[in-house]
């Protein structure tokens, strides 16, 4: 009595497959229009420069925008699940700072009178576990206080810098190098080495990329990040730990947020407090560029690194052709609220005309 | 085509003419023609998805006609919007409720038309408030109308939404499925207000699966199937097996079956559980009860009785309660629904909208949420596991959807409420616990659904299912329990189970006070003084089948 197939089937197939065709066409022209933007910019800016579209160019954007998209990666699992992780900025100056103490000063215990001076992958190692510990501080306040996550990392946005800050007294970690007397030299490596002659902040976004794309597209823990992100109470009775799977997702953030921070400490051979400052913007504004909506539930990782680059393309674009740094921000501004305006229409639209 | 200023027939204060709507690749409408007969109750039936509430929508301005047109008193009339159908006096009851949980009763029910101080911009909070109470009155719901729509029950936000139409001055007032989540009791009450407005001249437009229901109280029948409209009659010309054979196509026998099993072993025990009402007082009270297996029993009850807070303790989702709970002589410990699920209990909720969807999600998504690690290969979800499960339980529950990744809300209601059954279903539960599993779908697919509890009682699972509905707990049932005020006030095996029986049963407890009265989340109710609500319940103990206790006028000792 119900067949499935009898709910379209008064419409001339010929007819339907070509409503089906143009319905894809135009929804995967939108989901690829942060992708189309970047295609725009690109060519804008390399008939505005001819610089721009030189090999040693573009290996160098997209190193800044690795930055940026190691970033906008732990955000989206974050802003999956309609909440919001402020704190990044200030976890990346925090383990910057981290490592550099530990590369430049080495650790203290001074009941055993000594310092002990770790060797570079477990420097790494502490500094990824500060990011993970400060990402499970704003899960559990979140989780077991309920504190809106704005509220919550806008605090350790506070927190995190202070206590970056504190590590020097605000002063600059110079010559990260390292000392090949005291075995920890090749930190820069992270930064500034190359495999195959692709840097390496390049390598980690590519791994980074490919392992969110594939946590978020094909576990049950990306599905439950959607699931709460589109309705918690729902996901709750299905089972899913809902308290958990939020946890782990500013775990993942801040974990993030701490690659990012030695990434920056090694290309700069140095760590300064300030590091990482607004970047938690930059992070956001790429997800939302990518197609992710704040209300949780929708968004895709791919999306949010094309939404970095875009943010990156533009940026280094416009210091290229020579526009001034104020209209630089004015622009971006601009550009962000467009996206999301866009982001809109679709969504009416989308609701309109083909929700099936 | 006719002209239009030439009016068709003088009853006829709205007809809609050659009506299609298309979504995307989805035909909802097929060139359909719906007349609405002035002061008369115009029913509109089909099965679900055959295009019922697209068509509300397209009147009500929601939604635009890909072809036809309406004409109204014999105009052509084009809404662009539900403000513009607003206008010209149509109202809506929408099926999914249309309301804001953040904002309270009272500012729900006159949201965009507030009550304005005589000069000002500033809403007069007062005139709203006893505006509010005096149609909750109408309605006889005490519902305090300061209170946050959020905390209501499911009833009470339809009686809510239903008071929210009332509040306007509608000629034309649509109701989709009004009645999905209200007990006998208060659905008497709504009819009573559905005569009223027919005598002040007001046409409605009622839509439901209860086919009783549409029998006592419509005056005209159109039925919809597959996208088109197959017939109309007049109420007093057709009865049931009509409806049923224009509906589905075929006749079909309605009547269900009821299935000899013998019971297994005990499967559930309850033993004194007992739920504190936040602010004092108790939701449940010293409960006890046992399922075995094989054994579907159902938990009959008013709205507010503390059926749906029973089966959420079972699911561990109130850690407040006390009392023990076992599932086949083991101790049940879960501390939330993922361990109890994967103790064999799963919970089927009556919201589907807050409760049940992910409306980000995809059919296919939303289907496989509670069992998603039965889907694994390696660390990843398998996309042909997840789809042989989705496709199975589309065929098993006869689910209407182009595919399954369409996107949940792009189904019509009653294939979402099979949706979030299938998703119960494919935890393989032992005990099966489902809320008014029957709200919204059509009488082929609760025919379906009963065939399936059946089946799976044959198979040894235990079935706990609330209802409000007497027919469907006296047919399928095999052991009817009923609660009212927290506290179980019956037992009825199926052979001793009457209508009067199961309505004295849950009515009881409604008498003396018993002290948790003072437990008010709010200030003394509407009504309370009032001498003719006081009658109202006295003279009809069903219709004092009032919400929860906090919300009872304190009965005449
Ligand atoms: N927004 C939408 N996008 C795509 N398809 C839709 C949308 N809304 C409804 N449909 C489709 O239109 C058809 C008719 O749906 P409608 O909601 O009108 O059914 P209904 O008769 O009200 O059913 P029910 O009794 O289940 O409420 C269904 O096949 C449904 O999938
Ligand atoms: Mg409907």
């Amino acid at each position: 009595m119900r067949n499935p197939s009898s709910v379209t089937s008064r419409e001339p197939a010929a007819r339907r497959s070509f409503a089906l065709q143009r319905r894809q066409i135009q929804t995967i022209l939108f989901q690829l229009r942060a992708f189309v933007a970047l295609i725009i910019l690109v060519v804008i800016f390399s008939i505005l420069s001819p610089d721009f579209l030189t090999l040693n160019d573009l290996t160098i954007v997209a190193e800044h925008v690795s930055i940026n998209a190691l970033l906008a990666i732990g955000q989206s699992f974050v802003i999956l699940t309609a909440g919001i992780d402020l704190s990044v900025g200030s976890i990346v100056g925090l383990t910057a700072m981290v490592a550099g103490y530990l590369i430049s000063q080495g650790l203290p215990l001074p009941m055993f009178g000594v310092v002990v001076y770790f060797n570079v992958w477990v420097v790494i190692l502490i500094s990824l576990l500060v990011g993970i510990i400060l990402g499970l501080v704003n899960g559990l306040v979140i989780t077991r206080l309920s504190v809106a996550p704005f509220i919550a990392t806008l605090g350790m946005l506070y927190a995190a810098r202070g206590l970056a800050l504190l590590t020097s007294n605000g002063a600059t970690f110079p010559d990260l190098g390292g000392d090949p007397s005291l075995g920890n030299t090749g930190f820069p490596f992270l930064g500034t080495g190359n495999i195959l002659g692709v840097p390496m902040p390049i390598w980690l976004m590519i791994l980074f990329g490919l392992v969110a794309s594939f946590v978020a597209s094909r576990t049950p823990f990306g599905r439950q990040v959607y699931a709460i992100g589109g309705n918690e109470r729902a996901a709750q009775l299905s089972g899913i730990r809902v308290n958990r799977v939020k946890l782990l997702v500013y775990v993942i953030s801040g974990f993030c947020a701490a690659m990012t921070g030695l990434v920056i400490a090694s290309q700069l051979q140095a760590a300064q407090p300030a590091t990482g400052e607004s970047y938690e913007l930059n992070a956001i504004a790429a997800v939302v560029l990518g197609g992710t909506s704040l209300f949780g539930g929708r968004g895709t990782i791919l999306g949010s690194i094309i939404g970095a680059f875009v943010i990156g393309v533009l940026s280094d674009g416009l210091v290229l052709i020579g526009v001034s740094e104020f209209w630089q921000m004015v622009i971006k501004g601009a550009v962000i609220v467009l996206a999301v305006i866009i982001d809109q229409l679709q969504q009416r639209w989308q609701k309109r005309a083909a929700l099936a | 085509m006719k002209a239009p200023d030439q009016e068709k027939a003088p009853d006829i204060v709205l007809r809609a003419e050659g009506i299609t709507k298309i979504y995307g690749g989805t035909v909802a409408l097929d060139n359909v023609d719906f007349n609405v007969y002035r002061g008369k109750v115009n029913v509109l039936i089909g099965e679900n998805g055959a295009g019922k509430s697209t068509l509300m929508k397209i009147i009500a301005g929601a939604e635009t006609a890909t072809r036809g047109h309406l004409l109204l008193e014999g105009q052509p009339v084009q809404f662009k919007s539900p403000r513009e159908a607003a206008r010209a006096g149509i109202g809506i009851i929408y099926q999914e409720l249309n309301l804001f949980p953040n904002l309270s009763v009272a500012e729900n029910i006159f949201l965009d038309h507030e009550a304005l101080h005589r000069y000002g911009m500033l809403v007069d909070r007062r005139r709203q408030q006893t505006e509010a109470r005096r149609l909750l009155q109408r309605l006889e719901q005490p519902i305090d109308p300061q209170a946050l729509v959020g905390h209501l029950r499911l009833g009470q936000q339809q009686i809510v939404e239903i008071a929210k139409a009332l509040a306007r001055d509608v000629r034309i007032l649509i109701m989709d499925e009004p009645t999905s989540a209200l007990t006998t009791a208060e659905v008497e009450i709504l009819f009573r207000v559905i005569r009223e407005l027919k005598a002040q001249g007001v046409s409605i437009i009622y839509i439901s699966h209860k086919l009783e229901e549409l029998l006592r109280i419509g005056d005209y029948v159109t039925v919809l199937r597959d996208s088109h409209r197959i017939a109309e009659a007049p109420v007093s010309t057709i009865d049931v097996n009509w409806i049923v054979e224009q509906m589905i196509g075929r006749s079909v026998s309605e009547t269900y079956v009821h299935q000899e099993r013998t019971p297994g072993q005990e499967l559930l025990r309850v033993e004194h559980l007992s739920l504190p009402r936040p602010g004092g007082g108790l939701l449940l009270d010293d409960v006890s009860f046992q399922v075995r297996a094989g054994e579907i029993v159902a938990l009959y009850g008013l709205l507010g009785a503390g059926r749906t807070e029973l089966l959420e303790c079972l699911m561990g989702l109130h850690p407040e309660a006390s009392g023990s709970l076992w599932i086949a002589g083991q101790r049940l410990r879960g501390r939330h629904v993922g361990e109890r699920i994967a103790e064999g209990l799963v919970l089927v909720p009556e919201d589907r909208q807050r409760e049940g969807l992910v409306p980000t999600l995809s059919v296919a998504q939303n289907m496989v949420l509670a069992s998603l690690r039965r889907y694994l290969s390696g660390p990843a979800l398998s996309r042909q596991k997840e789809l042989a499960a989705v496709r199975r339980l589309m065929g098993d529950l006869g689910i209407k959807a182009p595919s399954p990744q369409t996107l949940i809300e792009a189904l019509s209601g009653g294939n979402q409420q099979k949706v979030v059954v299938a998703r119960g279903l494919l935890t393989e539960p032992r005990l099966l616990l489902l809320d008014e599993p029957t709200r919204g779908i059509d009488i082929g697919a609760k025919a379906d659904l009963f065939r399936l509890m059946n089946r799976l009682a044959s198979e040894g699972l235990g079935i706990l299912f609330v209802s409000s509905e007497l027919r469907e707990v006296m047919s399928v049932a095999d052991r009817i329990l009923v609660l009212a005020r927290g506290r179980l006030t019956g037992e009825f095996r199926r052979e001793e189970a009457s209508e009067e029986a199961l309505v004295a049963a849950a009515s009881a407890g409604q008498g003396p006070a018993t002290g948790d009265e003072e437990a008010a989340h709010g200030p003394v109710p509407s009504g309370a003084a009032d001498p003719v609500d006081r009658q109202a319940q006295a003279t009809a103990p069903a219709a004092s089948a009032l919400e929860e206790r906090r919300h009872q006028p304190r009965p005449r000792a």
